[in-house]
């Protein structure tokens, strides 16, 4: 294909750029990531013998489900009585009443399946005496729709997501699956009808393009923990699907809401499980007071984690923080023993030892609220297919592409989510959305053309950083810092709208600097300044998304906690956000009718 | 503090060199993969490696550090000595500055076939394993795959293509071991011969670098035992 493109991406480049001939590959599905969430959809597509193709910008194992450390969810009952139906409640309550209720019972429902699907791929979760899965208590748990503390949450030790994702990846080895390992995924290609039609990638190694036509496209690319300075995230979650969706017309769902999880190291953020309050350790606050009695006199720490987080600020806030700045609390896992520490928390053992120096078997650990989990995302029903509003109607699938993950917003995860949900939320949905990637495909058997104009922009924002420099523009990095300071500063634990007007201002100014915005690295091999770079434009394609729906959204719901609006209002609020670039903010209602069951209304969220 | 880093680009450099570098006030506490991040965004963006958690769990930043192989995201600046010399994972091809091609480790690893194998119907419900049975993994599964033990192997730079080295060693232990695999028989079968396996000669150079804390030599110990106890 001989293709000439003039530049359009901001201002003075090249006057048009040769593009030669692309090579091209063609697969039934093309799935971007290489988590748990695009792992599991491939496996269940090689299985299917479909053609699948997994484009993953860094080799599968690195992925961040390997970080995940307390365990998934399901209603196994191995150790305390349990059902799904339970879950189903904790998980809507836990969303604080913004999750669509039928997505939460499918996910609920298919849970223990999912488990024993793992165990059967290999996974080694930890065992109990009569040979069974191994599970332990989480916060947000209960037993008979708010009773006593649940113990559903199935682990491997402290390291279950490692335990997962190479399992996985094991497997995908096992079924032929082909991988595309460190390419980076620019922008998804579409025809005029808007079908989606796959990507155009690049090899890391070499720099060289090529064009991935698939009849369906799945993103599968993890969450945005990158928009903020202190976050328990990898360095590579910058939101890149999100990104992407962004890009080719889709908005992002709910993204106001940012969890952010309770026990992060204090200043570094390493993250400590919330596993290790569901093995018995608490929260002390500088008076040595065990904090969560007041906040949570039921559940205390194993209260939701919007809960937990805000306690933990507000202790801070109000001068009871420990240290001598008193900005931050201790967690407490001492009293344990060693033995329980060992055997059940080895990895944040170890992770304590190597980053504060501080043994908790011996002495508490300092501790507080960083960002952690992207609750919105590309929005989907629950077969995985990206919907959209069109005309009258607010969710019209987007023929032949799907998201699972952290990446999506099905929503099963509302305003907060619970802990040990999100593992579970990429199996069930990787999976569901690979069996309807399957029919798909039995209906439409051709690869369709794809249009030269979606071609030439991603190709465009691809050659953009082979610009060479003039000395001009600001550095990739100092905007990246820039754009995380002022996330973390305007859009965290508790916000007003003052605050978010400011940080609106900010990351408005961030986008437009972008544009002139440089790198000096223009060889071809392992460019990872370029990386960088199409990374941050990303991010900031997220931020907008952040900090515009949070700004909007004037109540108090989840881990959206307005200072100004400290209430929930069901009446003006109880809707999804949408977010877009062209047309800015949208909104559409919760499913509130489950499958099959009574729909739970919303009450107030007392833990 | 002081660095030298190792730099080679094949699209403008003829040969690698050591550059020096140095960083004014590291933070206390600061890890070296920091340090890395500080001279890449403040003084030279075109120094290249691989980093993605930070923490130690997903294997990237493995690099040679003062001559030992190391995660640099989990290296105390404080422990070392300067001018701290940064060199890619030796005996691996280099691509550019840090990043080793590891197509050949990824292989090995393919090699050992690292799956449970079941051959029988699968249950409804989990196979049931006792926590005795689940114990026998420990320090097998934890493995990151970073690469740091193999590419410190001096069989394992002798013989990539031969030998599998500890890492893929350490995998196919882990499902040997495992009490729901079933194909034993044919996992041992696969590493006879005189390389495969048999070119551990117990140096422990492995066991010295995991950043893991595991030890790749006693799971080669266990298999050689099995393998001798198959022969007889």
């Amino acid at each position: 294909m001989e293709c000439k493109t003039t530049a359009v991406v901001s201002g003075d480049v090249n006057d048009s750029i040769d593009m030669p001939d692309l090579p091209r590959r063609q697969f039934d599905a093309l799935i971007i990531g290489a988590g748990g969430g695009g792992l599991r959809a491939a496996l269940q597509l090689a299985n299917a013998d479909a053609s699948v193709a997994v484009v993953s910008k860094v080799f599968p194992t690195r992925s961040h489900t390997v970080a995940a450390q307390g365990g998934m969810n399901a209603a196994l009952a191995n150790v305390l009585p349990d059902n799904w139906h339970w879950h189903m409640f904790d998980t809507v309550k836990g969303s604080d009443y913004l999750g669509d209720q039928d997505a939460i019972e499918y996910m609920c429902r298919a849970a223990p399946t999912a488990v024993y699907e793992l165990e059967h791929f290999g996974v080694p979760f930890s065992r109990l005496d009569n040979g069974s899965i191994y599970q332990r208590p989480f916060g947000g748990q209960s037993q008979n729709f708010g009773g006593d503390q649940a113990a559903r949450t199935c682990a491997a030790a402290d390291r279950t997501g490692h335990a997962i994702l190479h399992s996985l990846y094991q497997q995908n080895i096992r079924a032929k699956t082909h991988f595309f390992d460190e390419y980076f995924a620019v922008d998804l290609l579409k025809d005029d009808q808007g079908y989606i039609l796959g990507a155009l990638a690049f090899n890391i190694h070499n720099g060289e393009p090529v064009i991935i036509e698939a009849k369906t496209t799945l993103l599968a690319t993890g969450g945005a923990g990158q928009l903020f300075r202190t976050t328990t995230n990898a360095l590579i979650n910058t939101g890149d699907g999100m990104g992407m969706a962004l890009r080719a017309g889709v908005p992002l769902q709910d993204m106001e809401f940012f969890q952010f999880h309770p026990t992060g190291i204090a200043g570094r953020g390493m993250l400590i499980t919330e596993g290790a309050r569901g093995e018995g350790g608490y929260l002390v606050n500088a008076d040595g007071e065990r904090l969560m009695e007041r906040y949570a006199p039921k559940a205390k720490d194993l209260a939701s984690r919007d809960v937990v987080s805000r306690a933990i600020a507000t202790e801070v806030r109000e001068g009871r923080g420990c240290g001598p700045n008193k900005d931050h609390v201790m967690l407490k896992l001492d009293h344990l023993g060693e033995d329980v520490i060992q055997k059940r928390l080895p990895g944040i053992r170890q992770t304590c030892i190597t980053f504060v120096g501080i043994d908790p078997a011996v002495a508490p650990v300092p501790i507080f609220p960083t960002a952690h989990y992207t609750m919105g995302g590309i929005p989907t029903n629950r077969d995985g297919q990206v919907v959209m509003p069109v005309k009258d109607t607010p969710e019209e699938p987007v023929p032949g592409l799907y998201a699972a993950g952290e990446c999506a917003c099905v929503s099963v995860h509302g305003a907060n989510r619970l802990g040990g949900n999100s593992l579970l939320d990429i199996l069930v949905f990787g999976r569901a959305a690979a069996n309807h990637i399957i029919d798909y495909l039995s209906e439409n058997r051709y690869h369709r053309p794809i249009d030269s104009d979606s071609l030439e922009s991603a190709v465009n924002r691809m050659q953009r950083w082979d610009r060479k420099g003039d000395g001009e523009g600001e550095s990739v990095s100092g905007l990246r810092d820039e754009l995380k300071m002022v996330m973390e500063n305007h859009c965290s634990v508790f916000r007003n709208d003052e605050v978010l007007a400011e940080g609106v201002a900010k990351v408005e100014q961030i986008v437009e600097r972008f544009k002139h915005a440089r790198i000096d690295d223009h060889s071809a091999v392992f460019n990872t300044a370029r990386v960088e770079a199409l990374e941050l434009e990303n991010l900031l394609g997220v931020a907008l998304a952040t900090i515009h729906s949070a700004r909007a959204r004037q109540e108090s719901r989840g881990a959206h906690s307005r200072t100004d609006y400290t209430e929930r209002d069901d009446i003006n609020w109880m809707r999804h956000s949408l977010y877009s670039l062209d047309t800015g903010l949208d909104y559409k209602p919760v499913r509130t009718k489950p499958i099959s069951v009574d729909s739970f209304p919303p009450k107030a969220r007392v833990y | 503090m002081k660095f030298r880093i190792y730099r080679y680009n094949p699209d403008a450099d003829k040969k690698p060199y050591m550059q020096d570098f140095e960083l004014a006030d590291p933070e206390p506490g600061m890890m070296l993969l920091a340090a890395l991040l500080k001279i890449k965004d403040t003084i030279d963006e075109s120094l290249s490696f691989r980093r993605s958690c930070g923490e130690g769990v997903c294997g990237s930043d493995g690099m040679n550090i003062n001559g030992i192989n190391g995660l640099a995201c989990v290296t105390p600046l404080a422990s070392l000595k300067q001018p701290i010399e940064i060199r890619p994972l030796p005996g691996l091809p280099v691509v550019r500055d840090l990043i080793v091609d590891m197509d050949q480790f990824w292989q090995n690893y393919r090699d050992v076939k690292p799956y449970l194998i079941v051959n029988d119907p699968m249950p409804e419900v989990e196979l049931p394993q006792t926590p005795q049975q689940r114990e026998q993994l420990d320090g097998l599964y934890e493995c990151i795959l970073c690469a740091c033990c193999s590419t410190q192997c001096p069989s394992f730079w002798w013989n990539p293509d031969k030998y599998l080295g500890p890492a893929a060693l350490l995998q196919a232990s882990r499902f040997i071991e495992d009490s729901r695999d079933q194909a034993t028989e044919e996992r041992l079968a696969a590493l006879e011969g005189p390389f495969k396996l048999f070119r551990c000669h117990s140096i422990m150079n492995c066991v010295q670098v995991c950043p893991k804390g595991l030890n790749p030599t006693r799971a080669i110990n266990n298999i050689k035992k099995m393998m001798v106890k198959r022969s007889l």
